[in-house]
């Protein structure tokens, strides 16, 4: 028989350890719904802004400041008003763990 | 025995967790071992090329296969600028080698049946491949039983719908091109729901831009089948009055009823009218192939889905994404939202292979990009939450909206939201 008990924290410390669980897949997910314009994984082409191997910390200022009108913006002040906080926490950190464009 | 019960085991360990916040869903892109399932993806559009492409990216071990009919993928969005004069098809057409080189299985091919129970997808050339998990973007075909004359039009390329860009994008170039300076170029416009709202504004200005550059004397003459522009109204109003007043008239509640003369008279309600050119963009429902696997229940036009995985309401393990879906309130029928209920449906099959609970709070967004004149843009964007009571995705208030004008800087972001989407769903 197999002690459960004893095996108990190992599912928790590879959730929280090697894959992160959800909290991943979710700010992958959100981040993805940012691909079509700011390129896959967040290197974009041409005009577009790549967001990837940008820092947490200057994204979510960049994204209030849309939020507030402080930034100007042809469109970005109407998306960022569409996602929680939270979800903007989430795919700025995201954006920010990926590597940058050489 | 004992695999069932670690799994029974696994379930109840799942169950706790997500009562913690966590579960065990996450390892993304870890590739490699045995494969995790069987992916089978028929329509290399916006929805079924992304959902292949992802499923490669976040999946890894996903074994994955696109049936598509075409050699090659041609982009709608855009297209319009090919009919205006300012783009060429090679600019709007894009190989499938970026999925190929992920692992894509591609087969060029058409479905002729699905059987459900047996979760097999049988060719025309009489082969079948077995799936786990099925996704369909079909995308659209037409609905011509209600207007005398236009499959006999359409047939004999008399009449162009050009609403599947391709050699009917080039054909309607050709007879504008062939038309006469002072001739009359007349479009008809489907009630709404249909694919790409703005879209045939967008063309009518596309259009009017060449005819104006080109052909001074001729008019364009839009029939729309609703009572006012579908979309972006304000904005395509001024540019109508703007760059092409006297050029280009707009009526509203001209619903076309009839094709006649070989194409060249449309019969309206009240009236005829003659034309050199006439586009007509028919009334649209779930394609073909979403009648062959039996996932029409909406209508008897388009499909139901499950928004938290895009499965079918109708047909198990069968997912549907883009324009052949039955959309959430304010969602439209774009390429963009395609792509984004492609992201959906990759995350939530993923997790469906492995046993693990789907992400109970997907979002989707959308922005479409019309030009008015050849560099001139106008854009409408929205963003959907997932709301658990509805069972729906919903715009989020306050959110989205259009340009406060017409501008060129919208006309590169354009261009570049068309390379990045078409790198998102082709590599």
């Amino acid at each position: 028989m197999i002690n459960w008990k004893a095996l108990w924290p190992l599912p928790l410390a590879a959730a929280a350890g090697l894959c992160q669980a959800q909290d991943v897949n979710l700010a992958r997910n959100l981040a993805a719904t940012c691909a079509n314009c700011h390129g896959t994984a967040g290197i974009a082409k041409g005009e577009m802004k790549s967001l990837a191997g940008r820092k947490e910390e200057e994204t979510l200022r960049l994204l209030a400041d849309f939020k507030s009108g402080a930034q100007p913006a042809t469109i970005m002040h109407q998306i960022v008003k569409g996602y929680t906080d939270e979800q903007l926490r989430l795919i700025a950190k995201h954006f920010a763990a990926l590597p940058a464009k050489n | 025995m004992q695999a069932k019960q670690i799994n029974q085991r696994r379930q109840l360990l799942l169950g706790g967790l997500a009562l913690t916040g966590l579960s065990l869903s996450g390892c993304a892109s870890m590739g490699g071992g045995p494969s995790i399932g069987r992916v089978v993806v028929v329509g290399g559009g916006f929805g079924g090329a992304t959902a292949a492409r992802y499923l490669k990216l976040w999946g890894g071990n996903v074994d994955v296969t696109l049936i598509e009919r075409q050699s090659a993928f041609v982009s709608c969005p855009i297209s319009n600028l090919v009919l205006g004069g300012h783009k060429q098809m090679a600019d709007i057409t894009r190989g499938y080698d970026g999925l190929k080189a992920l692992g894509v299985k591609l087969l060029q091919g058409e479905v002729a049946a699905i059987d459900a129970a047996a979760k097999s997808v049988r060719l025309a050339d009489g082969s079948s491949i077995a799936y786990d998990r099925l996704i369909l973007s079909p995308g659209i075909d037409f609905m011509l039983d209600g207007i005398g004359g236009l499959k006999a039009a359409l047939d004999t390329g008399q009449v162009m719908h050009a609403w599947k860009a391709g050699p009917q994008t080039l054909a309607l170039r050709k007879q504008l091109e062939a038309m006469p300076d002072g001739g009359v170029f007349a479009m008809s416009i489907p009630k709404a729901p249909y694919r790409c709202p703005p879209g045939p504004y967008e063309r009518a200005c596309m259009v009017a831009s060449y005819l104006k550059q080109h052909k001074p004397r001729s008019k364009v003459l839009v029939l729309d089948a609703n009572p006012e522009i579908t979309s972006k109204k304000g904005l395509f109003e001024r540019a109508f009055k703007q760059h092409y007043d006297g050029l280009l008239e707009y009526r509203a509640n001209a619903e076309l009823k009839e094709v006649a003369n070989g194409g060249k008279l449309a019969k309206l309600e009240f009236e005829d009218v003659k034309a050199d050119v006439l586009n007509v963009i028919p009334p649209q429902r779930a394609a073909d192939l979403a009648l062959k696997a039996g996932v029409i229940n909406v209508n008897q036009r388009w499909s139901g889905v499950n928004w938290l995985t895009m499965e079918s309401t109708a047909v198990p393990f069968v997912h549907v994404l883009g324009d052949a879906t039955f959309p959430g309130p304010a969602m439209p029928k774009s390429g963009h939202m395609a792509n984004q209920h492609a992201k959906v449906a990759v995350a939530a099959i993923i997790q469906l292979l492995k046993g693990e609970a789907v992400n109970a709070a997907p979002v989707v967004m959308n922005t479409c990009y019309s030009f008015v004149t050849a560099k001139d843009v106008v854009h409408v964007a929205s963003v959907h939450q997932y709301d658990a009571a509805d069972k729906t995705f919903k715009a989020t208030p306050g959110s989205g909206g259009v340009s406060a004008g017409a501008n060129e800087i919208e006309g590169r972001y354009a261009l570049s939201w068309a390379d990045n989407i078409w790198t998102d769903m082709l590599g």
